[in-house]
């Protein structure tokens, strides 16, 4: 059997016009006595290259990416709308495009001669039309509004009845381009209906989005591409897994420069002035019990200066942060990691001198800056000796019950009366990953469980 | 090109749907509607007739009495050229939508311009056949068999050019400003308010390169002047030459065809 879909080994370059050159005019052309060498391309952007699938009829085949990983570019492609500068693409039966919804629709005529135009536009004849008509109004919700002009509609009512008469058009083949939050819950539900009643029919999609639930729940097979390169094709679960972890390795080597950038610039302004950052009054640590800021006084008493302040360093070094990591459940150093997962918290110090009088300390935040957890060694009870040379401390912790977001560490040593040695003001952000989107600061450990007469299903 | 020459064949209806469209949407939310198509050549009418027959008295010769009726059987076909000439070359920028985000050919827009410029041409046929029966203009029911020959080739030749003009405007943009000009310069090196007759002989050999004089010669002895039209040599020739333009208009049209859905 004939594949709905054959692309086969598709690249597409666009070409780029020099800045000067982009509004290009006639005069100008001719000004610069070069009529032809206006047309010509000073750069060329590779959007797709070299990818290659198939589409089996019956098939739901979603394509994944980043933004600018040439998804659009492909489904423009597969619907013939731009032409591959290399490569071919079959495609056999009817298709119909949901990628602009209601394109082509004229704002000063009525939604039912706009259907009609719309319909015949998308390959329909007048009769299909006039047969489906009804059908394609039901879908659209607009019985009362069919006959006024449709620049009166809200933006949602356009769309959904761009939907409708895209979806009535019968295709064999449907592309999809992240279409489907045009409307209220009722209306999606709707759609993934009508999906689903394609599917049954044997007819193929090829669905192009960023909603990873939906390529898992509804596609056969997944795509991801990456810069217009294939990455991988197969089962949807493990591709869109796949592309999970290389968005987290994306967003960590983000936050890793950022980090970096970070440290690097408090660390100058500790070199340049750290007797004035020792001598003046410095912002007492809020790790620190006796001063009465500790986390719990914070909380009470709201923050005192060392709280508002900035991301920053301070503090006489006589012990000294040298390093931090954080690493994740396979020991390896990142900053994005799952809700649940074990992460380490490590600490290189370096003592010049002996030193008998020493806390350590860490506070988490979340993105709004409240604190979501504070402790030192000396709130925990730990009586501190003597450190001289180099040591390490490492904080555990077992799960990371925290819901989805960016978080900032304060690491700090200090005395037990809070003179800081070393204080490392949110200098160190990691990002949790939650697959279920709840919210607030702390995820306790919990469970949910029903009795009496209430039916429920796990969706997990 | 002429694989997608046949496919257009296909597009019958939606051309047609369009056209229709077009119309309806120029006209809905004005007052006077659809009458505006009768109100421009009027307007127009009315202005040459009072600067040609009250203020420049004596600027035309008797045969082209009555002026208006002159007038009209040039300005009506030459408003259909010109608008469609001037609205087709923006028609790909304005359908930039169709072009980008639906599997649309592109060749309906322009055509669709000078269809529906047509039919404003045809609905102004009627205010000439009223003042034909006005002034009791005898028409010879045999000269009057040219007349759907003149239109066709007015077609003919007004579609090639306004797909060569909306393919060019999609990379020149200043194309439709340029235009303006020099459709108006074209209006005056034609003979639409004056007859050929007027014309010095040295000066012909420009008019006869124009294809537009055969067009408004041909009509006028049609529709105006008794007698036989005798200009319909001129007339076949330029037929043949305007398939020429068509197929060199659609030819420029196809090779930039897919430079459209980047371009617009």
């Amino acid at each position: 059997m004939t594949p709905a879909i054959d692309v086969i080994n598709v690249s597409k370059v666009y070409r780029r016009y020099a800045q000067k050159k982009q509004f290009a005019t006639l005069k100008s052309a001719i000004l610069s006595g070069s009529l032809l060498g206006d047309l010509r391309p000073e750069d060329a952007f590779q959007a797709l290259k070299g990818v290659s699938f198939s589409v089996p009829k019956g098939c739901t085949y979603g394509v994944i990416g980043s933004n600018g990983s040439g998804k659009s570019t492909l489904l423009k492609c597969v619907a013939g709308i731009t032409r591959p500068t290399e490569g071919d693409v079959k495609v056999d039966g009817r298709i119909s495009a949901l990628i602009e919804l209601g394109a082509g629709f004229h704002p000063e005529i009525s939604g039912r001669e706009n259907i009609f135009i719309n319909g015949i536009m998308l390959g329909l004849t007048k009769k299909e039309i006039q047969r489906r008509f009804d059908e394609m109004v039901d879908f659209a919700e607009m019985q009362e509004f069919i006959d006024a002009p449709v620049k009166t509609y809200s933006s949602g009512m356009y769309m959904r009845l761009g939907f409708a008469v895209a979806v009535h058009v019968d295709p064999e083949v449907l592309l999809v381009d992240e279409v489907l939050a045009v409307g209220d819950q009722s209306f999606t539900h709707k759609c993934l209906d009508k999906f689903a009643e394609f599917r049954r029919r044997n007819k193929s999609i090829l669905l192009v989005t960023h909603s990873l639930d939906l390529v898992e729940k509804f596609c056969d097979t997944a795509h991801w591409l990456k810069k217009g390169v294939t990455q991988g094709e197969g089962d949807p679960k493990r591709m869109v897994a796949a592309y999970v972890i290389d968005v987290e390795d994306t967003e960590e080597h983000a936050l890793a420069k950022a980090e970096a950038a970070r440290v690097a610039a408090a660390a100058k302004t500790v070199a340049a002035a750290p007797d004035a950052a020792a001598e003046s009054d410095p912002p007492s640590g809020s790790l620190d019990p006796e001063s009465g800021a500790g986390p719990e006084a914070a909380a009470t008493q709201g923050p005192k200066d060392g709280f508002k302040s900035d991301e920053g360093r301070w503090g006489t070094r006589e012990v000294e942060i040298t390093n931090v990591t954080i690493t994740g459940p396979g020991g390896d150093a990142g900053h994005v990691f799952q809700s649940g997962d074990a992460i380490h918290v490590r600490m290189d110090v370096h003592a010049r001198a002996r030193v008998t009088d020493f806390v350590f300390g860490l506070g988490l935040f979340n993105a709004d800056n409240v604190c979501v957890y504070g402790t030192n060694t000396s709130l925990e009870q730990f009586r501190p000796t003597e450190i001289e040379g180099a040591g390490v401390v490492t904080f555990t912790i077992d799960r990371l019950d925290l819901v989805e977001g960016t978080y900032r560490l304060d690491l700090a040593a200090h005395k037990v009366d809070g003179y800081p040695y070393d204080y490392h003001r949110l200098l160190y952000t990691f990002r949790v990953k939650s697959k279920i989107r709840d919210v607030g600061i702390y995820r306790p450990d919990h469970a949910w469980s029903f009795g009496g007469g209430i039916k429920i299903s796990d969706q997990k | 090109m002429f694989s997608n020459l046949a496919a257009l064949c296909r597009y019958r209806g939606l051309i047609q749907t369009l056209v229709v469209r077009d119309l309806k949407a120029r006209y809905r939310g004005s007052v006077l509607g659809f009458f505006w198509s009768f109100f421009n050549p009027l307007m127009l009418l009315g202005i040459y007739t009072f600067v040609f027959t009250k203020v420049l008295v004596g600027a035309h010769p008797g045969e082209m009495e009555p002026y208006a009726l002159f007038m009209l059987t040039g300005i009506l076909p030459w408003t259909w050229f010109a608008s469609s000439v001037l609205e087709s070359s923006n028609t790909l920028i304005a359908g930039g939508n169709l072009i980008k985000k639906v599997l649309f050919p592109a060749e309906v827009l322009p055509i669709v311009t000078v269809l529906a410029n047509m039919v404003h041409f045809f609905l102004g046929l009627v205010i000439l056949i009223a003042f034909l029966i006005y002034y009791q203009r005898p028409i010879e029911g045999l000269q009057l068999l040219w007349f759907p020959a003149i239109v066709l080739v007015q077609l003919i030749f007004t579609t090639g050019l306004a797909l060569f003009l909306s393919a060019m405007t999609v990379h020149f943009r200043d194309l439709k400003d340029l235009l303006g000009n020099l459709v108006q310069f074209w209006f005056f090196a034609t003979p639409v308010i004056y007859p050929m007759a007027t014309v010095p002989m040295d000066m012909r050999w420009l008019l006869n390169a124009n294809p537009m004089t055969h067009l408004m010669i041909s009509y006028q002895e049609v529709l105006f002047f008794e007698g036989p039209h005798g200009h319909w040599q001129w007339l076949m020739a330029l037929g043949v030459a305007s398939i020429g333009v068509l197929l060199f208009g659609y030819f420029v049209f196809d090779r930039l065809r897919d430079s459209f859905a980047e371009e617009v």
